[in-house]
């Protein structure tokens, strides 16, 4: 029953993201450069996602999950290193490209040898993540 | 080219609507780099068939959508090496330091009005924001 969810959620993600144009990396880039020709289109999607996700979070209220033990805890509210650092890195990469890791993966099939090059370079990026993450802490730990 | 928005707001629709599935199925939070990088450093344990079942549709369902004929077929990525390998290790560390990207920060994030989820999301897009106008600079142009 999880698997079978997993594919439909995983399915219909990669639908969403392919005909709504975010795996075309002019539309994304377009977005990020306010100082151009801005291109509105991931404002719509992005506005588009949150909707029925509000919904989600209501309904999870007192429930369990179809499939599940229980629903993820409320989420932290500070603000880390971590999350600072890694929004400014993730921002820089996503601009430099225009593809993030929804996109990179739905448009592997059809995005040809720079999508492959993007995909493993992140993969690599995200495997070295715990190592990364351990010199942060060290730094914070000492300052 | 006109109607671009209305596709946007379709298909991100859709993306919500997946989003809430596996959150109402499986009690999961929809990240794309969450599921992969979990994958990748082992975070994902007893989760793992669900990431590469997850994963496995995400790349497929648009490839048969690309082979049945759909308009949607072009990336436009750069062709640079330095700015793919550059670019990917970026996106990798960074959404991984942060615990989140688009989907999980942006989608699953804000639509909870997580604080952290919220700053996140306007670093990232003020980040990308910054290096686009950089490229501009420094290119001509994209």
């Amino acid at each position: 029953m999880r698997l079978i969810i997993a594919v439909i959620a995983g399915g219909l993600f990669g639908l969403g993201l392919h005909l709504s144009g975010m795996t075309d990396t002019n539309r994304v880039q377009g977005f990020l450069d306010i100082f151009g020709a801005w291109d509105p289109t991931l404002a719509f999607v992005m506005g588009g996602a949150i909707v029925p996700m509000a919904v989600a979070w209501r309904l999870t209220a007192g429930r369990k999950p179809l499939a599940g033990s229980m629903f993820p805890s409320r989420p932290s509210t500070e603000i880390t290193r971590r999350l600072v650092i890694g929004s400014v890195m993730f921002g820089i990469g996503w601009g430099l490209v225009g593809l993030c890791p929804g996109p990179a993966m739905a448009s592997l099939g059809y995005g040809g040898i720079p999508g492959v090059v993007f995909l493993v370079a992140m993969m690599v990026g995200m495997a070295a993540a715990p190592r990364v993450s351990q010199i942060l802490d060290r730094r914070t730990a000492s300052a | 080219m006109e109607v671009s928005w209305l596709w946007g707001l379709f298909g991100g629709l859709i993306i919500g609507t997946a989003a809430s599935i596996l959150l109402l199925g499986n009690g999961r939070i929809m990240g794309a780099s969450g599921i992969l990088g979990g994958l990748l450093d082992g975070t994902a344990r007893r989760g793992w068939a669900e990431a590469v079942a997850f994963i496995a549709a995400l790349i497929a369902v648009p490839a048969l959508f690309h082979y049945l004929g759909s308009a949607r077929v072009e990336t436009h990525a750069t062709a640079s090496p330095v700015l793919l390998i550059a670019g990917g290790l970026a996106v990798g560390l960074g959404t991984r330091l942060a615990n989140g990207c688009t989907s999980g920060h942006g989608v699953c994030g804000i639509s909870r009005l997580s604080v952290r989820g919220i700053i996140a999301t306007l670093i990232y897009i003020g980040a990308g924001v910054a290096t686009v106008a950089g490229l501009r600079a420094l290119m001509g142009g994209l």
